[in-house]
């Protein structure tokens, strides 16, 4: 499977990025990146990750990912990184 | 290393300014379905798009999830059907049963709609042709994912004026035949001039005779995006102003171009061209009248909306060109009334008219499209205003299209009201002078004097 990009958008408090992570390396995704930033008190979280060696599909991860977001009260998205690259470089 | 600034830029276009992938559409080519017996075309018909489009759908959800963009329709072209039955049929009924195959087929791989119940009769009509478009009221009352087109002219044959007049008559009896649903009929039915083979956008579209056996088109969107861009740049000079348009119609093609790889390399079938069109939907924000408004103009169709649409329609081409490896289709600006708020909001303001509209129509992609008419317009002015649009594509090299809907026992003032991707439609005051003596000529005008490259 191809890099995917994982942003994470909510209200800002203590353990959403550990949540997020612990999620990832129990499932062998690994984080080649990670930017944040606070917009507001809004917590904006970036993260290029590689799920290469995880034994999940794209399609079980972005559900796990989605139902982690709702536990925690954040919107987690996991998209293909080729439709950044292709937007934003020549 | 993609930055987190530009992953925001990128879902935001998605999730507040519309961007989307409006269709994947795949073309099939039907010439080896042709046969003398009319049960045979049928079933190779039915056979051939369920087995070559039985993916189309769930590729197409499947791109959307991955990407998280919406890939908002999954459609199907065929060789135009005149032709495909052109043996097997002989009278209007049967072209009627092919009619009602293409449907079933397309129910039955999930898409919304089909194109290609289409004839190409630019410089002649034969008598199969003939008998073909007189099935065409019947055919889109009988059906509902259907679409149909006829092209009437180009700029190397001229304009068939034959088949002109005899779509206006056609345009009447599909409004009255589906009267009972809006003359939702008269939606589904585009007149051409100049038709290009891989349009994927609906009505008009079909799988050129120049195809091959399949190919996928994608016609992406963001009137959202570029109007949401221009916001920034108010008060700017033209040349920020281009800037920002190209560099805007550049990233969406760009997910045009990975969407269509995508779908083509999953699919196993080749991939054909990027359609960089703005197409607007009847959402808000999501319109090329809120584009021309945001340019400067209090409503379209005020003095200034020919030029502010032309550059808009050039700048989108500049930079969608270099986003994509083959552009082809429509590519343009929409300005279709009916899938259009902003537009509708125009008409209804009393900024603009059916003559603006042919005058836009000089400047972008395609024609007059979705208009509402009164339904006591006579068959011989819908021809006329026909041919208007036809001569505008012939002289000028382009594409120019008709999709009138004559809105059956309703007048100016009134509203159609087609629900969903189609919207909704004001009737539209239509010049009351007769032009009955000049299309009852019979013939064709002659391709213009620029169409002799040889």
């Amino acid at each position: 499977m191809q890099k995917v990009i994982i942003t994470v958008v909510g209200k800002d408090y203590v353990g959403i990025m550990a949540k997020v992570c612990t999620y990832l390396a129990d499932n062998k995704i690994n984080i080649n990146d990670i930017s944040q930033t606070i917009v507001s008190g809004y917590f904006n979280m970036m993260m290029i990750a590689d799920p290469a060696q995880s034994p999940l599909s794209f399609d079980k991860i972005e559900k796990d990912l989605e139902e982690l977001g709702e536990n925690i009260g954040v919107r987690i998205k996991m998209q293909r990184e080729e439709i950044f690259a292709m937007m934003h470089r020549i | 290393m993609i930055h987190i600034s530009e992953v925001y830029e990128t879902n935001e276009m998605i999730e507040k300014e519309n961007l989307d992938v409006r269709t994947i559409t795949m073309g099939i080519s039907l010439f080896d379905c042709i046969d003398s017996e009319l049960y045979k075309t049928c079933d190779m018909v039915y056979e051939k798009i369920c087995r070559k489009a039985s993916k189309l759908v769930e590729t197409g959800e499947r791109i959307s999830k991955e990407y998280g963009i919406p890939v908002v329709n999954k459609r199907i072209a065929v060789t135009p059907i005149a032709t495909v039955g052109s043996s097997a049929c002989k009278d209007s009924d049967d072209y009627i049963k092919l009619a009602k195959t293409l449907d079933r087929a397309a129910e039955s791989v999930g898409v919304n709609l089909i194109g290609g119940y289409s004839a190409i009769v630019s410089k002649g009509m034969t008598p199969k042709e003939e008998m073909f478009i007189d099935s065409i009221p019947e055919a889109l009352a009988v059906t509902t994912r259907l679409c149909s087109s006829v092209n009437v002219g180009s700029t190397r044959t001229g304009i068939n004026m034959d088949a002109v007049r005899k779509m206006g008559q056609i345009i009447l009896d599909t409004a009255k035949r589906s009267y009972g649903t809006d003359s939702l009929g008269s939606a589904k039915l585009v007149v051409f001039c100049n038709a290009p083979d891989d349009n994927p956008f609906m009505a008009g579209a079909f799988n050129g005779i120049t195809e091959g056996d399949a190919v996928i088109n994608v016609g992406v969107s963001g009137p959202g995006v570029v109007k949401y861009a221009l916001e920034k740049v108010r008060g700017e000079s033209f040349e920020v102003l281009c800037e920002t348009i190209k560099k805007t119609a550049f990233k969406i093609t760009r997910v045009g171009q990975l969407v269509a790889k995508e779908a083509a390399a999953a699919l196993d079938v080749p991939f054909g061209i990027v359609d960089l069109s703005l197409a607007p939907t009847p959402a808000v924000g999501d319109s090329v009248a809120d584009i021309l408004k945001e340019i400067g103009l209090e409503q379209p169709g005020a003095p200034g909306t020919t030029a502010a649409l032309a550059l808009l329609n050039d700048q989108v081409k500049k930079g969608g060109v270099m986003a994509s490896s083959y552009v082809g289709g429509l590519s343009g600006a929409f300005i279709p009334v009916s899938e259009d708020q902003g537009m509708i909001d125009a008409v209804n303001a009393g900024a603009l008219s059916l003559e603006k509209l042919e005058a836009m129509t000089c400047v972008c992609s395609v024609g007059l499209d979705m208009i509402a008419i009164p339904g006591d317009t006579p068959a011989s002015t819908i021809s006329g205003i026909i041919a208007d649009e036809m001569a505008i594509g012939m002289i000028n090299q382009k594409t120019t299209a008709v999709r009138l809907i004559p809105a059956i026992g309703m007048k100016v003032g009134d509203t159609l009201n087609f629900g969903g991707l189609f919207g909704k439609a004001p009737v539209m005051p239509v010049n009351g002078f007769s032009c009955e003596e000049f299309v009852s000529r019979s013939g064709r005008i002659p391709a213009p004097i620029h169409s002799f490259k040889n």
